[in-house]
């Protein structure tokens, strides 16, 4: 495309004035300029990546959930009768657990930042262990609702459960694995305040894994 | 992360630390490009597989249920006759694996490793031990894929669509195991490709070599970034849909089954919202391998390079909101169909600026018709015909006619196979010379790509015919079915024009062999290109360039520019300018 077509005139020519110099042909790309520089990466390959991760998970449980709101709307009754009604109080008590624990997360990346390896470490490991308490919690729920006589194949709701809450879970324990990768390279100094995008990479993905519990949790016990 | 700072070790002064083991080399490989040969060679062994299949079924529809030469000694019991569950199977795994583990493969595997670093002026990707992972993640989808043919009851039988109830009711199709395998194979593939995707998207973000702007980068890397984004956003859905099946075959969940208060039809939604991305995901690698190879020989700029690149965006949005124009007869709404009518039209408006502009670059181009550029021009015109039956089926009056006939399995090849298809092959004699440092026989070339054009045509147009008469897609026997009778002479002809078609691909299997080992060595820039990567050896070694990386300094298409005395100006040469500093 030649620049003249689309750029107004330089100032002082008018639009009928002076012919323009004829446009070089400048076979795709942008204006000529002098000698280029090194570039400047936009962000940590590593965060880059992670937030790319996270794009294509959210649709990953956007095909859940709307299949699962699809079978929801769908259903004359729901929850259906003689099934188990989704305990409220104590998942709710869970939610903020694991939201304490992003919260204990943003602690660990300032931390890091202050250059408090100490810190990083411990919040690190609180971070990890509000995450490893949710998963007990949920454990125990799921035990509770077998035992009530909700299993996977008690039709859709069951179904729908336990895919979903089970899909999550299993993203809670993958996000669990690389915190304790992030916490053993932090422990032997490979991630600092000068290499901090291995932890932060880390943090990304464990606030959307609790990001999308509340996500969750409305739509499966609440609505 | 360590390959961030890999540029500034000056690796050409250690290449003597370089020397890695054979399985490091070739099998373990961390190289893009061997990773990129690695994809190939799995997509071409694919293609045999695939091929042979495709033949399975058109025998079976020109000879209906008489003994498939060749089989007697894999189906014992009907000494190689078909029955129809073993035809379900062939057409079904035809697709699977063509569209899985030959096309993407081939296009996206294999020309997005080789080409993204290398004509960006990196290293190598953003992440090598993850593009590692993704070959031999995709790899091991390609076996699991493969193993379904020996489990009993025989391979997926339902489609490569799948649609429920008939996927997710084992004894609707008779096949168990065969279906459980097709949704492992898939889900493993859908990690394999997202661990791909998003190594292209972080190395055309961050990766760059100086002055490789976005607008400079060449319209391919273009394409596969732009591939890499729909990848990155519709696998997982598909991932999520077979997860569902599969757990409604094996663990008796009721997804899609309405005995339990599942909906079928929410398999249909979840697999087209990802399978039409994921159409475009086949073709836009060869769009961009076309922009790529009509400039080198036209010996012009491509014409338009920024509407190139903006119509490839467009397209990638378009496709996500089109996708209800595959159900216009699963009882949606007719607003709602008229709504996808409207959205499927739109795509053709960025598809013809696509088109037009291959052609205004041809145009008063001096066009040299090597292999490469003879495949890229079958890519340009097939692309025509298949993007135009494609605007027919957007129609719901006409789409309703012609629904599931072989005007759907018509227009299908003319895109994947008229269109991926040639694009790959234009791809492969391109860079054959950088890829494996040798030159491809053109005399086998000729050879291979006229007959193979002329038999494509033969093969796939007479579709269209038998389609509007009424034979519908995946069906057993044509000859059940009076109304069908009269145009059996159709499938009797394009059966032996899909063995011409077959036989057509021996001279691209010889011509790939000998010129991988007694190939006329390639120079470093065989065909005049401007783009990166030719300024590397051919084939490059590890991290690709010496000491220094490349420096970029214009746009990838300026051919016959008025500032260069040759007919190209590559874009990692510096301009000659008085008191400007040299490289």
């Amino acid at each position: 495309m030649s620049p003249t077509l689309l750029e107004a005139p330089p100032a002082g020519v008018r639009a009928n004035g002076r012919t323009p110099p004829p446009a070089r042909p400048t076979g795709g790309g942008d204006d000529h300029e002098g000698e280029p520089g090194p570039r400047r990466p936009v962000m940590a390959n590593a965060q880059l990546a992670t937030m790319f991760v996270i794009a294509a998970e959210t649709m990953f449980f956007a095909g859940l959930i709307f299949s699962f709101l699809i079978l929801r709307v769908g259903a004359a009754v729901w929850p259906p009768p003689l099934q188990p009604r989704l305990p409220l109080g104590m998942t709710a008590v869970n939610t903020l657990v694991l939201l304490a624990s992003s919260a204990v997360m943003v602690r660990a990346v300032r931390a890091l930042g202050a250059g408090d390896r100490a810190a990083v470490l411990a919040r690190l490991g609180g971070a990890a262990g509000l995450g490893a308490l949710f998963l007990t919690v949920q454990g125990f729920e799921w035990a509770r609702l077998i035992r009530f006589g909700l299993t996977v194949s008690s039709g859709a709701y069951g179904a729908t459960f336990y895919t979903l809450i089970g899909a999550h879970a299993a993203h809670v324990g993958f996000a669990l694995t690389w915190l304790a990768v992030a916490w053993i390279l932090a422990a032997r100094g490979r991630v600092d305040a000068r290499q901090p995008a291995a932890l932060k990479a880390c943090a990304m993905y464990w606030h959307f894994v609790v990001a999308l519990w509340p996500v969750i949790w409305v739509s499966v016990y609440l609505v | 992360m360590s390959s961030t700072t890999a540029t500034a070790h000056g690796h050409a002064t250690h290449a003597g630390h370089h020397e890695l083991g054979f399985v490091q080399t070739y099998i373990f490989s961390r190289d893009h490009k061997m990773i990129a040969r690695q994809f190939l060679f799995l997509g071409l062994f694919m293609m045999i597989l695939g091929g042979l299949l495709a033949l399975v079924v058109r025998w079976q529809l020109a000879w209906p249920e008489t003994a498939v030469p060749g089989l007697g000694g894999i189906l014992k019991e009907t000494s190689g006759i078909l029955e129809p569950s073993t035809y379900n199977m062939a057409f079904t795994m035809h697709a699977t694996i063509m569209i899985f583990f030959v096309i993407m493969p081939i296009l996206a595997g294999c020309f997005g490793n080789f080409c993204i670093p290398l004509m960006l002026g990196a290293r190598d990707m953003a992440f090598p031990v993850l593009n590692m992972l993704s070959i031999w993640t995709t790899a091991s989808a390609g076996v699991i894929m493969l193993v379904g043919f020996f489990v009993p009851g025989g391979h997926a039988a339902a489609g490569w669509t799948s649609y429920a109830p008939l996927s997710a009711v084992p004894s609707y199709t008779g096949t168990n195991w065969g279906q459980n395998i097709w949704c492992i194979s898939l889900f493993i593939m859908g990690i394999g490709s997202m661990m791909g995707s998003i190594n292209y998207v972080t190395t055309v973000i961050n990766m760059r070599a100086p002055g490789m702007k976005l607008f400079r980068m060449p319209l391919v890397v273009w394409s596969l970034f732009i591939t890499a984004i729909l990848l990155l956003l519709a696998m997982p859905v598909l991932t999520s849909g077979v997860a569902m099946l599969l757990f409604d075959r094996t663990l008796g969940t009721s997804w899609f089954r309405p005995s339990g208060g599942g909906e079928p039809l929410l398999w249909q939604h979840l697999f087209w919202y990802f399978g039409h991305p994921e159409v475009y995901i086949l073709i836009l690698p060869a769009m961009g391998i076309a922009s790529e190879i009509l400039p080198v020989f036209a010996r012009k700029p491509i014409f338009g390079y920024h509407a190139m690149a903006f119509s490839m965006i467009g397209i990638a949005f378009l496709s996500w909101i089109v996708y209800g124009h595959h159900m216009f007869v699963s009882g949606m709404n007719p607003a709602l169909g008229m709504a996808f009518t409207v959205t499927t039209m739109i795509i053709a408006v960025p598809s013809a600026i696509k088109t037009f502009n291959w052609l205004g670059t041809l145009w008063g181009g001096s066009i040299r018709f090597t292999v490469p550029m003879l495949n890229a021009l079958a890519f340009v015109s097939m692309f025509v015909i298949g993007g135009l039956s494609g605007i027919f089926m957007a129609s719901t009056p006409v789409d309703i006619f012609i629904q599931d006939t072989y005007f759907i399995v018509a227009h299908i090849h003319y895109v994947v196979f008229g269109g991926s298809i040639f694009g790959a092959f234009a791809a492969i004699y391109y860079w054959f010379p950088k890829m494996f440092g040798r030159m491809t026989n053109p005399l086998l070339g000729h050879l291979h790509f006229w007959p193979t054009f002329v038999f494509f045509n033969l093969t796939f147009f007479p579709m269209h015919i038998i389609g509007v008469g009424g034979q519908m897609r995946r069906i057993y026997n044509p000859m059940q079915y009076e109304f069908l009778q009269h145009q059996q002479h159709w499938n009797v002809f394009i059966t032996v024009s899909a063995l011409c078609l077959g036989v057509a691909q021996i001279p691209f299997v010889i011509n790939f062999f000998w010129s991988l080992f007694a190939g006329q060595k390639a120079p470093l820039n065989p065909w005049n290109a401007n783009t990166l990567e030719w300024s590397a050896p051919s084939p490059p070694p590890h991290l690709n360039w010496g000491a220094t990386l490349p420096t970029v300094y214009r746009g990838p298409y300026e051919y016959n520019a008025p500032e260069s005395r040759e007919d190209f100006l590559p874009q990692w040469q510096a301009p000659v300018r008085a008191g400007a500093p040299r490289h």
